[in-house]
């Protein structure tokens, strides 16, 4: 692999793992107030959280790339924005893989029998031990699903990066970008290594997931 | 001060909770009614499942619930054990987890009971490194019962807990509890619509009807009282207190005394001179106004009418005093009607079976 490729795969590596983090730290709580709720403001919440899955990534790298430019929305609050950064490029894949987070939490959540919390309150747990002791434990499947699916589709997004992050080497070009660069200057060896490499990747993740969830013994 | 004193008002779905009463601070009190009376709701208000909009709750002393100064103690902060109609255990943890979950949150100097004594009461020593997936019903039951338990209570609050059991597995169940009871220096509440069960382990019978407590009292009381909605179960019966007289071992039988007279049950495995109550199911009883002749049923009563229900459809709950002591009986009206029944009547009580409870 060429030097630019690695440094590409480094970003990317890096990019997924810091949004996969951030989205676990955001998304568990937002899952659980969407899974308990009888608010009617749900419905909202949901739909947002859910846009990214429809939306063309243009459309959301497009509004991203206002508001993060400098006097945007969030660029504004920085001295010289954040398009074209690597800040910039991490809220663009935390909104963008959110729904890959949130949705399987939310479904893991909601699969808890409410009789175990309230069984746990009986016995001393104060809530937030509750949510440590029993719910957590009991929602793992979903965890491993919320992280591999946003720790996945952040590697593979193009759309929202080349709209917010552009194609700087080492800063923001990620292998998706390295893939496309490598097709325009008819490379094929190179897009080969890494479509390649991509595609194994997926298919291992994809596969240790499914394996993980049909062996879980306790439900 | 002792007792269990509370007062709940509660609007659910179209169901209205309107309760209030005092119950004894010790001993088994049975809260009995028909589903959707309310038993439940009232459970999980004392629990503080539920928090009733206007509330008062004293266990003992103890304030949980005052919602005139806003007073709410949060369920994980009242010293309560719980038992659910399905066991509800953790699922992702040992039964000997499950068992410790309360008792490792409970501060050391509250502790009560030890794990080791808990498995030995309810006979779940073997159990201790299984998941609650690996367990049968009656096991899963048995270790809900523990882990409430072992959370050194004040109070034990019991849903049903046999209501989702077979009845065998109730079979297997049923001499716990009554351990429990005599054992169990707390003050137990436990729901149930069946009689049987009721009979069993209880002391005192709290009867919910509509949301409401319709009344409470001692058992034997409640269970003579032929007016009370329990006297129109098809379990319904007198329970009376009996001392063992003597043993027959030709017959294999044993004699109780009561203070209207002996009755002659299958031989127990007890001790002359011990307290026993029996039960004498109403249906169980028959009415004769002569001394019956030959007849293989061996315990007559002598009695008198004390009162006569009509309860429809041709039955007709019948009353008696047998020397201090009611008995019931249960006779179709045509029966009545031949007999000439009425209050003050003298007659012969033939009781074909006795269950007794140990």
């Amino acid at each position: 692999m060429e030097p630019a490729d690695i440094s590409a795969l480094w970003v990317t590596l890096r990019l997924a793992l810091i949004t996969t983090i951030i989205l676990l730290l955001l998304g568990t709580p937002l899952a659980w107030w969407l899974s308990q709720t009888r608010s009617r403001l749900k419905t909202v919440v949901e739909t947002v959280v859910a846009l990214p899955l429809v939306l063309p990534p243009t459309v959301l790298g497009f509004y991203l790339l206002i508001a993060l430019a400098p006097g945007g929305i969030i660029g504004g609050m920085t001295t010289h924005g954040l398009a074209f950064s690597f800040t910039g490029l991490v809220i663009g894949s935390a909104l963008y893989s959110l729904p890959f987070v949130v949705q399987p939490l939310q479904n893991a959540f909601r699969s808890i029998n409410p009789l175990n919390l309230e069984a746990a309150s009986t016995l001393r747990a104060s809530p937030l031990d509750r949510f440590l002791t029993i719910v957590l434990p009991l929602s793992r499947p979903g965890f491993i699903t919320a992280a591999t699916l946003g720790f996945a589709h952040t590697v593979g997004e193009f759309g929202v990066v080349l709209m917010i992050g552009g194609n700087i080497p080492g800063e923001t070009q990620v292998l998706s970008i390295a893939i496309y660069d490598h097709v325009e200057a008819l490379e094929y060896a190179q897009a080969h290594w890494l479509s390649g490499g991509l595609l194994l990747f997926s298919f291992i993740i994809l596969f240790l997931v499914y394996r993980q969830n049909s062996r879980w013994p306790h439900t | 001060m002792s007792g269990i004193e509370f007062s709940f008002e509660l609007k659910q779905n179209g169901f209205q909770l309107n309760a209030g009463a005092t119950l004894p601070g010790m001993g088994v009190t049975a809260l009995f009614g028909a589903s959707g009376s309310g038993k439940t709701s009232l459970l999980r208000c004392i629990a503080g499942l539920e928090q009733a909009g206007k509330g008062h709750l004293t266990v003992n002393g103890e304030c949980w619930q005052d919602s005139a100064k806003g007073l709410f103690i949060p369920p994980h902060q009242r010293a309560l054990g719980y038992v659910f109609q399905e066991a509800a255990l953790f699922p992702h943890l040992r039964v000997k987890a499950n068992l410790e979950y309360g008792w490792r949150r409970t501060p050391r100097t509250e502790r009560k009971g030890n794990l080791n004594h808990i498995c030995d009461i309810l006979g779940i020593g073997k159990l201790l490194q299984r998941y609650p997936h690996q367990l049968s019903g009656g096991e899963r039951q048995r270790i809900a019962l523990g882990r409430a338990l072992l959370n050194s209570p004040r109070l034990l609050l019991m849903d049903e807990p046999m209501a989702a059991l077979d009845r065998p597995r109730k079979a297997e169940i049923m001499p716990y509890l009554e351990r429990l009871h005599a054992e169990a220096d707390i003050p137990i509440l436990y729901v149930t619509h069946d009689l049987e069960e009721l009979a069993r382990i209880a002391d005192q019978l709290a009867l919910v009807e509509r949301g409401r407590i319709l009344k409470q009292g001692p058992l034997a009381e409640m269970f003579a009282d032929i007016d009370l909605p329990i006297a129109r179960d098809e379990n319904a019966g007198a329970i009376i207190k009996t001392r063992i007289t003597r043993h027959d071992d030709e017959y294999h039988l044993t004699h109780l005394q009561f203070c209207g007279g002996e009755i002659l049950v299958s031989r127990i495995e007890r001790a002359t001179g011990e307290l026993l109550n029996i039960r004498i199911h109403a249906r169980d009883v028959s009415l004769a106004l002569q001394p019956p002749g030959e007849s293989s049923i061996l315990n007559v009563v002598q009695a008198v009418v004390t009162e006569i229900l009509d309860q429809g459809a041709g039955r007709i709950m019948v009353r008696l005093d047998a020397g201090g002591t009611p008995l019931l009986a249960r006779i179709t009206h045509k029966s009545q009607s031949r007999l000439g029944l009425e209050a003050g009547t003298a007659l012969y009580a033939q009781i074909k079976s006795v269950a007794v409870s140990i």
